[in-house]
């Protein structure tokens, strides 16, 4: 259960995992709450407290939460051993787990290691209620009464996403969106918000456009789930002005193919997010072996080995200066991309996360350490 | 009448990472919920360096003495934790007092506490495996070889090094089934001699290879 079909990375996941649990024999389903707009501006605020930013939430707000999460309750259909609820817009369906299923477990893809309090303190009762919590990093994990595991989100190697392109491919899409491959491309491939810094990457990218001629691609597009984006977007563009070497493409749902060109296009990957969950943009990067640039925040730090798959930044002065590090060295570039590869090879893809998934419900039937089978 | 030798049964392995909620800022703090921490914490930190990293050359040894190096900034601890060889001890409280010793010792020597910077905290985790059996069996020396080119590094892995520390098995799988079913004491002395934790897996494979083709020869 999660709160979209469509955008970002949670849902872009279980599209590719639903489908091979079922290969597996397991009867895996995929569900989505339902929730007007008012609910979901009500759950991104939650997001962002959750990733440490001060927001105001008031009375009216935590009862919209309520009215909603309990006509979601009431209404759906569920059913299952296991759930496996997504995030905290579905959180409250806990309540339902007297009645279905085995084992209930919270999949948390935020980086909750500086939460507001006001949010985690609301949460953390539904939260108790669950077998188990997944985290994507160890810096996430609270201290709870519950079991808690490490469960990294993975890309799925043989999706448009993100399998190998024929450069006509990739000049094609790099046509279609008005995007000349004359000169170095260094590209942030995101959803528009906030906490992805689209605007700090406008600024690192105007620092290295001093000395090195080279271009920037912001891709990216919207989620239903996130009322925020298209105002992120509008002050993206006029921040990029008229400056014909920023590209600002806002690209439709399911644009696999053209995130994979571009990315595959590009000298440099960067992700110079201000919070992440995990940020699987990097180790879609990775794998295509481009050198990356991206802060040191969240789960993107498991990707990003600092000097050997990659570099990390904390500023926009920082992440102009590996860029421009990156650009001036393609040997050393081009063997961190290598590594990168590797990294994600053995750590990242999705056959990994569905052994953890399935070695999770063992766990918890069985307890111990040593599971023999 | 001769009793009948029994067959080496390979299994695999594979686990999963559970997090405790616990971390460190400073030495003592490491120091004091190591003292108490579960096997399966010192396993982690011990051993998942060596799992998930396995592209890089140069592996650091734990995660005890890359927090000292990464977030206290001590090289001189770093080499002495990472200086720790796994090959010497026979079980894994054994081995979390050796850490814990050596902790000690030092700070009694450096008594000025470093903390770490923030998000370089030391988190605690622990490391769940689960064992399962694979169709491979081997009933005399050159089944065995050829079964060991053929497993998975997974199965290398479990009987080199995992049955070993979390089941309690004295020496790797293969050293006592080549000692007590075939009665290669020699072999199975060369064998137990191999620090699994120079090589990779695959070097390790190789290693294994070339000794019981030796003995063949």
């Amino acid at each position: 259960m999660n709160s979209t079909y469509v955008g970002g990375g949670v849902a872009e996941i279980l599209s590719h995992m639903v489908p091979l649990l079922r290969q597996l024999g397991v009867d895996a389903r995929w569900d989505v709450i339902k929730g007007n707009e008012d609910f979901f501006r009500v759950t991104k605020t939650f997001h962002n407290a959750l990733h440490g930013r001060a927001e105001t939430l008031t009375e009216a707000d935590f009862a919209r939460f309520r009215e909603t999460s309990e006509a979601n309750i009431r209404e759906l259909e569920l059913f299952g051993d296991y759930m496996f609820i997504h995030d905290p817009q579905p959180i409250a369906l806990v309540a339902r787990k007297k009645e279905i299923g085995r084992r209930w477990v919270w999949r948390c893809h935020i980086d909750v290691s500086h939460p507001a309090p006001s949010v985690w303190e609301y949460l953390q009762p539904f939260i108790l209620q669950y077998d188990g919590a997944v985290f994507s990093a160890p810096a996430f994990s609270p201290s709870l009464a519950i079991r808690q595991f490490l469960v990294s989100p993975s890309i799925d190697p043989l999706s448009d996403k993100n399998r190998d392109l024929p450069d006509a491919t990739i000049d094609a899409v790099l046509a279609k969106y008005a995007v000349p491959r004359d000169k170095p491309i260094i590209t942030q491939v995101s959803r528009f918000d906030y906490l992805k810094d689209p605007v700090g990457v406008i600024r690192a990218f105007e620092i290295v456009r001093r000395t090195v001629d080279c271009r920037l691609v912001l891709a990216g597009g919207t989620a239903t789930d996130d009322p925020e984006s298209e105002a992120v977007l509008a002050e993206v563009r006029q921040r990029a002005g008229g400056n014909p070497d920023i590209h600002v493409l806002l690209v439709p749902p399911n644009s696999d193919l053209e995130i994979n060109a571009f990315q595959t296009a590009s000298t440099i990957v960067i992700q110079k997010s201000l919070r992440e969950g995990f940020g699987l943009t990097v180790s879609e990067a990775l794998w295509k072996a481009r050198p990356v640039v991206a802060s040191a925040v969240g789960g993107i730090t498991l990707q990003v080995l600092h000097n050997v798959t990659g570099l990390l930044s904390h500023t926009v002065e920082g992440t102009a200066l590996a860029i421009r590090q990156l650009l001036a060295n393609p040997e050393y570039a081009r063997w961190l991309g290598q590594n990168g590869r590797e990294h994600v090879r053995h750590n990242f893809l999705i056959t990994r996360h569905i052994k953890d998934y399935l070695l999770l419900f063992l766990a918890l039937e069985q307890g111990g350490d040593v599971l023999m089978l | 009448m001769t009793a009948e030798r029994p067959p080496f049964h390979f299994y695999s392995r594979t686990h999963l990472t559970e997090l405790t909620g616990l971390k460190a800022r400073t030495l003592p703090e490491l120091r004091d919920v190591l003292r108490t921490a579960p096997d399966a914490v010192v396993y982690y930190h011990t051993h998942h360096f060596f799992e998930e990293h396995l592209f890089l050359r140069q592996v650091p040894s734990n995660d005890f003495a890359y927090w000292a190096g990464a977030a206290l900034f001590d090289s001189v601890l770093e080499e002495t934790l990472a200086a720790v060889n796994i090959m010497d001890f026979a079980s894994l409280p054994a081995l979390r007092d050796r850490f814990v010793s050596i902790i000690d010792e030092y700070l009694s020597m450096h008594p000025d506490v470093r903390t770490a910077p923030e998000g370089m905290e030391f988190h605690f985790m622990k490391s769940i495996t689960a064992v399962m059996p694979t169709p491979y069996t081997a009933g005399n020396l050159r089944e065995f070889l050829e079964t060991i080119r053929q497993v998975s590094s997974n199965s290398i892995y479990f009987h080199f090094i995992e049955a070993r520390l979390r089941l309690g098995h004295v020496q790797n799988d293969f050293s006592l089934w080549l000692r007590d079913s075939l009665g290669e004491d020699d072999l199975a002395g060369r064998v137990g001699r191999l620090d699994p934790y120079m090589y990779s897996l695959e070097g390790l494979r190789s290693a294994l290879i070339q000794l019981i083709e030796r003995r063949l020869r």
